[in-house]
């Protein structure tokens, strides 16, 4: 059975709309203006215990707002969803001791106090026994290197030891369940690698369930296997991150290393010409018309080496992310 | 039970010692209470000295200069227990920046938990400020005419100081849980200590207050906040009034304790029906 399940989830908002001008704030004084938003429209999903999921999408696609319903935050307009059994929006404490949310762009922690005070606080709220407290404690500090920090006080810290001592915190219960929501934003490429090999080691040892959102394809590229693309509230793809590639990118990137003999012109006629540096040029070619179109250029001009590779993940996530939209948009203009 | 119990304690104890993260600021808020007492003693002493002189045995609706200065000196005493700075729009800050969240997700209750906190900060306040308050009292010793007052009227003292704590955390928590469908209380706030300001008894004893009004001032809670405490210690409440006015400020405990867990429970359930 599915550790967390999702059935046609959808969460709607109610959005105070102004429109500019003081006249217009009068108005809003007597008769409010609201407009629906439907940040999440109809979600299925299934996550098996162990799972490590990438949520991603572009802002505004209800990926925050699904781990809110998912810890229970706020309630769904309509759908149901079971972590580990729970109805997360319920909020009992036999399920809230047994998940973590961190946010990235949240602080959890006691601003003034050293964090080991938080620590101790989350020992009592949560139950946990002073032996495995202990043990606990002592491994995720040594994991992640701040032994030496437990006693400065949160807000003198760094944003990356920040960060590792809401994890620490978010994981001294030892929960079957986590969900980060963007837990490497605004961290240099150094506390960004720290932290995902964290959580790379920890799920693994754990074997716990992870939710992720984040916008660095680092962080999903280098921890999860299952990609889950969400876009205007709703899942428009869900596998492999190298499947988003050949779901969603029709073209490969063909590059030539030409004979320095050769006239490098016309190639426009074989397809985009991506990048034009003799003897070097690099086409973007309809992934169906590879090797006709290779076979061609073989023919026609005097090659000295061919590389045919996919376009870069990021790229056609963002074309993705963009077709997307474009989508909605004229879905959006054609009334509905 | 015991785990309960070592979490309170936990939330205590933390609670005192960020409290005294910033000394600089502590001592100063310290100090500080004694600042707008002096200025309102003067201001009497004025009063007083305009209408026969302060020594001559002037009074002004039963009280004389050192009865208001005794008087001023117990309400700064019962006011270091009910007032609750920054409590009210400390809620409503939270609610509207989401720190909300937190209470949602962790297994811990808020209001329990800003209870203990204000109840660590109010202990750590009362153990610097013991000193400067037994200066006080005793160079003003001589304002209190009638002596100390016997054990009986001393713990109905005690008591309408927890009750006057209790009955100040729940009405403030009450008015920072509007902001759930309100997100800004600061008018609502303002328009609350100007009220408390004056019917709670921090401006003028209310038994000056002619006949109509203090029937209605005696059912209101705000009086029970500052006054009440030190009326009891002045010996002006005694019998049956004790009884039936520490049942009053009991009763508007339990109403605002019930009043703030609907309100959280209403609030919680409409900030995840609509927010978030």
């Amino acid at each position: 059975m599915a550790i967390i399940e999702l059935r046609a989830l959808s969460k709607s908002y109610r959005v105070y709309q102004k429109a500019e001008g003081l006249r217009a704030s009068l108005r809003g004084l007597f008769r409010r203006e609201y407009r629906e938003v439907r940040a999440v429209r109809g979600i299925d999903l299934d996550v098996e215990q162990g799972e490590f999921v990438a949520f991603l999408g572009p802002n505004g696609a209800g990926k925050t707002t699904t781990l809110k319903l998912l810890s229970g935050v706020i309630n769904p307009t309509a759908g149901e969803a079971r972590v580990m059994g729970f109805v997360p929006w319920k909020r009992e404490n036999a399920y809230r001791r047994r998940f973590a949310l961190v946010m990235g762009q949240k602080n959890q922690l006691w601003w003034d106090l050293p964090a080991q005070e938080s620590f101790r606080l989350h020992q009592q709220i949560y139950r946990i026994e002073p032996a495995s407290y202990q043990a606990t404690l002592d491994e995720l500090t040594q994991l992640l290197d701040v032994r030496t920090l437990l006693k400065q006080p949160v807000r003198e810290l760094s944003l990356g030891e920040r960060m590792k001592m809401e994890l620490i915190a978010a994981l001294l219960h030892s929960p079957d369940v986590l969900f980060l929501d963007e837990p490497t934003i605004g961290l240099d490429v150094v506390a960004q690698h720290n932290i995902q090999q964290f959580l790379k080691f920890y799920q693994h040892r754990r074997r716990i369930t992870i939710l992720l959102t984040s916008h660095y394809m680092k962080d999903v590229g280098a921890l999860c296997r299952r990609v889950v693309v969400i876009a205007q509230g709703q899942i428009r793809y869900d596998g492999s991150l190298s499947g988003i590639i050949d779901s969603f990118s029709g073209h490969k990137v063909v590059t030539l290393l030409l004979d320095q003999q050769q006239t490098a012109n016309g190639f426009e006629r074989f397809g985009q010409v991506l990048e034009f540096q003799p003897p070097k040029v690099k086409l973007r070619i309809e992934r169906g018309a590879v090797p006709s179109t290779l076979a061609a250029i073989l023919d026609q001009h005097a090659v000295l080496d061919v590389a045919v590779e996919d376009p870069p993940l990021e790229e056609v996530i963002a074309e993705l992310f963009s077709q997307v939209d474009e989508r909605y948009q004229q879905h959006a203009a054609s009334g509905d | 039970m015991y785990a309960r119990t070592l979490a309170w304690w936990t939330i205590l104890r933390i609670g005192v010692e960020e409290r005294l993260v910033y000394r600089g600021d502590f001592a100063l808020a310290t100090l500080m209470r004694f600042l707008p007492i002096v200025t309102q003693i003067f201001l009497w002493w004025a009063v007083f000295d305009s209408i026969g002189g302060v020594q001559a045995q002037a009074n002004i609706v039963g009280y004389r200069f050192e009865n208001v200065v005794a008087y001023y000196l117990l309400t700064m005493v019962s006011r270091a227990f009910s007032s609750m700075p920054g409590l009210a729009s400390g809620i409503a800050r939270q609610i509207r920046n989401g720190e909300i969240k937190k209470y949602l997700i962790q297994p811990m209750d808020m209001i329990g938990f800003l209870l203990l906190s204000r109840l660590a900060h109010k202990l750590a306040y009362y153990a610097v400020a013991m000193i400067p308050f037994a200066i006080v009292f005793f160079l003003c010793r001589g304002y209190f005419v009638d002596g100390w007052p016997d054990a009986s009227t001393l713990a109905a003292f005690v008591a309408s100081l927890v009750l006057s704590f209790l009955l100040g955390f729940f009405l403030e928590t009450s008015i920072g849980l509007i902001g759930f469908w309100w997100l800004e209380v600061s008018s609502l706030l303002f328009v609350y200590m100007l009220l408390s300001y004056f019917l709670s008894g921090h401006m003028f004893p209310l038994d000056m207050l002619p006949a109509p009004w203090h029937y209605l001032v005696d059912v209101m809670p705000l009086k029970y906040l500052a006054y009440f405490p030190s009326a009891v210690f002045l010996g002006k409440v005694t019998g049956p009034d004790m009884v039936r006015e520490l049942s009053i400020a009991a009763g508007w405990v339990v109403f605002f304790i019930v009043l703030s867990r609907v309100m959280y429970r209403l609030g919680v359930k409409r900030y995840s029906g609509f927010g978030g």
